[in-house]
């Protein structure tokens, strides 16, 4: 069943070229609940073996080649298709806004099909398979951006698609060597062959990498910011929910599990990576006055620590990285949100300093109030997703790398405090604000001081669909924030039986 | 070994020649009436109507001869070998034949209507196919160079033919002279061949061949064979003559030379390395180079694929652009070759099919939008997607395939040809070239999708007459049906890569 969410979300797409254009949003809106429900209703299915990545659907695709359309579903998988539905529906609902002149067919066409590849990916059980969503994705991405983006589109859009296909490239001749080597693409038969401790040692980190590129592994996440910040709200919100989850599902479904050996000569240099990506990318968000820019880097912050998760080889970390992959899809989903949509569209301006003379806490309370929620589950507070998914990869990395933790420390200091400072900036600093103490920032924001007053400032009320999607992440972050184990007793199992895992660990 | 058997062997030929010769006579005929009509002043509207009707009736005659040519072609037995390989019938050969005639028929359906002696062209068009069928189906040098001739010769012609353009003049020249050159240097490499082996029977020079070891004297006319076939599949650094034969000749003549010529040089060139050639195979392989063919078509791909893709960038014409592309696809496409061995060749024969059909689709939108602009810059296809979304929709579709993204043909043409270079050389020796191919398609994806930017995202301000795009039934009808071909082998590559697979030995 859990297939029909790759199907219905193309025919979903296919459909929308064809109908008129008042009902685009609609159908999307269908499609993506759809998905959602059947994702769901397929985590409440007993009688389904989630510890192994067990086949749905079989069939010979091109015998010759030995390429089958083969999809599976574990533990793992199903939680990020249930995160990509999730986010998949908010996004349609805080793209309602997208006019009848700004062709929503096309629109929600391009996201559609962003949504299906990830679908696709996260389910396939074939290496071909897997990568043929995987690029599947990166053109509507383009188009997404390029056409629907704001701040230095084409740029961003270019940036991104390049990126992306460097990352495939690495990862096509990684799979080309597991597959030449092992005769076989299917995923469950690669993981039994025991591949050479040499081609391990070059084929995994050219795999890992090529991966990590779309999960904004340091120093190849340049292009997260510039394209979040380019990108439309609801592209944004496929790029931080979705996208960057592709990346660091390969890596571990494809290049940890086919080359366990190589992944353990490697390891620590993921870890380095990833310590790195936390703490520069939070120092880096502490310093931007774009608020996309800042939640475009607290995404690669957060990303470092799916990354540092996967390094540790043990099951609560890799748990701890999957949960935090489903944790970030939310909250990145539900920052970029307020920031894109219910901000930028009203004020036309993301600049901190410039918001900061809006009051927008008295202007739109409701994003206030959305802002507040996603800047605390951001910090990791408890109570959010955020945090279970924080505290169990920082229990597990404790058992391998103790002093990364320590540095990882750091950098969760470095994320309260960015978070921090983007809030006040941009809601809570209005003009009868006391100054801050930090007269660094007052010194660096321009001396346009008009005050409100002056400015005859119309913002138009917060929308239904904003309200609903809001909502509805804010609940998905809660409900796991409070009952982590929904997730973790399904993605556990099936990380313990992967075979990279250390033993003992 | 009667003459009996001749004629029913080389029935499509000489149906092709029968219709091109009906053809010119249709075409002369009714061109000289239309001629002296258009003196008279007096009945310019029955003139007209008269082109209209003789042009409407070449093509009706043209397309039937192919028609039966293709029945011919099914009729014949499926071995046959006439007068030591001069006419081969197989399995390969009767697949590649049909190739060639459809690519024909599409060229035709191409053709601008409105081509002074379109008769003529019609009939040069068909002369090239034979010469086509020709080089397919022979297995024997002589007869291979006569084919060689016979499609140089007629593509001259046919890149000369706009005789109101002084582009279309310097192409002709330009691709005149150098390819008289390059039919000069194979010739010369023939007959070294021919001194060596003492025969010009592929089969036979390859157990002549095996018997000696190679000579200065063998390299230089293995040397001298490959510069003629690097010309015509326009490989760096014989490829001078592409960009501008693309760019000046008409529409549907360079669309010819993109697809059938290439076909076939490509059918050729693989079974003269791979039959006639195969004992001096030498080595590609990294650090491990042995003397050979194949390293001299290494050397050539890489260049190709540096030169073609780097240039491409800076291209502000589509046509020279896909010129570029050209070089750059040779280059890939000759990876399969030189991996060599069934599936390599295999490879390779999928790839350039699915090429062919990629560029006569690309060529045919070419063609609709010079009409209705004027010219062929990317300037002119700027916003083609709010004039003609059919024909923006099957250009992304070539663009995209070009560039190696699933779903279509392209992305799985790529994988089959590096998977098999990656399996070829011993410890996976031919890296260097898949990387290099790879870095290669990344470049390409910039350029195409500059080209899909212009397309999609500039919405064009000004509606030019939307008639021309909308009329021309028959080339839209030919642009659609390639953008299925090559979508529905992108989806199901089976078709296509079981056929060559069962017809190769």
């Amino acid at each position: 069943m859990i297939a029909w969410t790759i199907y219905i979300t193309f025919a979903g797409a296919v459909f929308l070229l064809f109908l008129p254009r008042a009902f685009s949003r609609w159908l999307a809106l269908i499609t993506t609940i759809a998905t959602f429900a059947i994702s769901l209703a397929t985590f409440f299915c007993r009688d389904l073996d989630l510890a192994h990545f067990n086949t749905v659907v079989r069939v010979p695709w091109v015998p010759a080649l030995g390429m089958n359309y083969h999809l599976a579903v574990d533990g793992i998988s199903l939680t990020l298709v249930l995160v990509t539905s999730i986010t998949a529906v908010s996004s349609v609902l805080f793209s309602w806004d997208v006019a009848n002149d700004q062709r929503p067919n096309e629109f929600f066409f391009w996201l559609l099909l962003v949504v299906a590849g990830s679908f696709g990916v996260f389910l396939s059980a074939d290496l071909f398979l897997l990568f043929v969503f995987y690029e599947l994705v990166i053109v509507p991405k383009y188009f997404l951006i390029a056409i629907w983006g704001s701040t230095n589109k084409e740029y961003g859009a270019m940036k991104l698609t390049l990126y992306s296909f460097f990352g495939g490239a690495l990862v096509f001749i990684g799979i080309i060597a597991a597959y030449v080597s092992a005769d076989s693409l299917d995923l469950n038969e690669l993981v039994q062959f025991r591949f050479s401790p040499q081609l391990q040692s070059w084929a995994f980190p050219i795999l890992f990498v090529g991966f990590a590129v779309l999960a904004g592994i340091w120093p190849l996440h340049t292009w997260a910011p510039t394209g979040h910040v380019a990108a439309p709200t609801a592209g944004s919100m496929l790029l931080a929910g979705i996208v960057m989850k592709l990346g660091a599902y390969g890596g571990l479904r494809v290049a940890m599990n086919l080359f366990p050996q190589g992944f353990q000569m490697w390891s620590n240099w993921i870890a380095i990576l990833a310590v790195i990506g936390i703490v520069y990318a939070a120092a880096v968000a502490l310093r931007q006055r774009d608020l996309k820019f800042v939640i475009g880097y607290s995404s690669v912050s957060h990303m470092g620590f799916v990354l540092l998760g996967l390094a540790t080889a043990n099951v609560l970390g890799v748990s701890g990285a999957v949960l935090q992959m489903f944790s970030h899809g939310v909250i990145g989903a539900l920052l970029f949100a307020v920031a894109g949509r219910m901000i930028y569209r009203r004020t036309h301006t993301r600049d901190l300093d410039e918001l900061s003379l809006m009051e927008l806490n008295r202007m739109l309370p409701f994003a206030a109030f959305v802002f507040v929620i996603a800047s605390a589950a951001s910090m990791g507070i408890p109570g959010f997703s955020g945090f279970a998914a924080e505290i169990t990869i920082l229990i597990g990395a404790w058992k391998t790398f103790p002093i990364a933790v320590w540095i990882t420390g750091v950098g969760m200091v470095l994320v309260a405090a960015f978070t921090l400072r983007a809030l006040k900036k941009s809601f809570f600093e209005g003009e009868s604000a006391i100054p801050s103490g930090d007269v660094k920032e007052l010194a660096v924001s321009p001396p346009l001081m008009t005050s409100p007053a002056e400015r005859p400032i119309h913002l138009e009320p917060i929308s239904v669909p904003e309200k609903l999607g809001a909502s509805f992440l804010i609940f998905a972050t809660v409900a796991i924030g409070i009952y982590p184990k929904f997730l973790l007793d399904r993605i556990q199992p099936a990380v313990e039986a992967m075979r990279f895992l250390k033993t003992g660990g | 070994m009667s003459y009996l058997d001749l004629l029913k062997l080389a029935a499509p030929e000489a149906i092709v020649t029968l219709t091109a010769l009906v053809v010119l006579v249709i075409g002369v005929t009714t061109s000289r009436g239309t001629a002296v009509a258009g003196v008279s002043p007096a009945m310019p509207r029955r003139a007209a109507a008269g082109t209209a009707a003789s042009t409407a009736f070449c093509t009706l005659v043209a397309a039937l001869g192919l028609v039966i040519a293709i029945e011919a072609i099914l009729m014949l037995p499926a071995h046959a070998n006439l007068f030591h390989g001069m006419l081969v019938t197989s399995p390969l050969n009767s697949l590649f034949q049909i190739l060639c005639l459809v690519l024909a028929f599409f060229t035709i359906l191409l053709a601008s209507r409105e081509t002074p002696n379109y008769g003529e062209y019609l009939a040069i068009i068909l002369l090239a196919t034979i010469g086509l069928l020709l080089l397919v189906s022979s297995e024997e040098l002589l007869m291979i160079f006569i084919g060689l001739e016979l499609t140089g010769l007629s593509l001259y012609l046919m890149t000369a033919f706009d005789k109101t353009d002084i582009r279309s003049a310097e192409a002709g020249l330009k691709y005149f002279l150098f390819g008289s050159t390059a039919s000069a240097f194979t010739l010369f490499g023939l007959s070294f061949i021919y001194g060596m082996a003492g025969t010009t029977s592929l089969a036979a020079i390859a157990e002549g061949l095996a018997a000696q070891s190679l000579s200065p004297l063998l390299f230089a006319g293995i040397v001298m064979t490959l510069v003629g076939f690097a010309f015509k599949i326009a490989a760096a650094p014989f490829h001078l003559w592409a960009p501008d034969a693309y760019q000046g000749a008409p529409v549907s003549s360079a669309a010819f030379i993109a697809s059938g010529s290439k076909v076939a040089s490509f059918v050729v060139l693989g079974k003269i390395v791979l039959i006639g050639f195969g004992p001096v195979h030498g080595s590609a392989d990294w650090h491990a180079m042995v003397a050979g063919w194949s390293p001299v078509l290494a050397v050539l791909a890489a260049f190709s694929i540096l030169i073609g893709n780097l240039v491409a960038l800076v291209q502000t014409n589509l046509r020279r652009l896909l010129a570029y592309s050209a070089v750059a696809h040779a280059g890939y496409t000759l990876l399969g070759i030189i991996a060599g061995g069934r599936e390599g060749f295999s490879a390779t024969l999928f790839y350039t099919t699915i090429y062919s059909f990629t560029l006569v689709g690309a060529f045919g939108v070419v063609a609709l939008v010079r009409r209705e602009t004027g010219g062929d810059d990317l300037q002119d296809f700027a916003g083609l997607s709010a004039r003609s979304p059919l024909l923006a929709g099957c250009m992304a579709v070539f663009m995209l395939s070009l560039a190696g993204l699933p779903p279509l043909a392209g992305f799985f043409g790529k994988f089959y040809l590096f998977s098999a270079a990656f399996r070829a050389g011993a410890n996976h020796g031919l890296l260097w070239l898949v990387a290099l191919a790879l870095f290669g398609s990344l470049i390409s994806l910039y350029y195409y999708l500059i080209v899909l930017k212009v397309i999609f995202q500039t919405q064009g301000a000004e509606t030019r007459s939307h008639s021309i795009l909308a009329q021309n039934g028959l080339s839209r009808l030919t642009i659609v049906f390639a953008a299925a071909v090559v979508l529905f082998l992108g989806i199901a590559p089976q078709f296509l890569v079981a056929r060559i697979l069962d017809a190769l030995p």
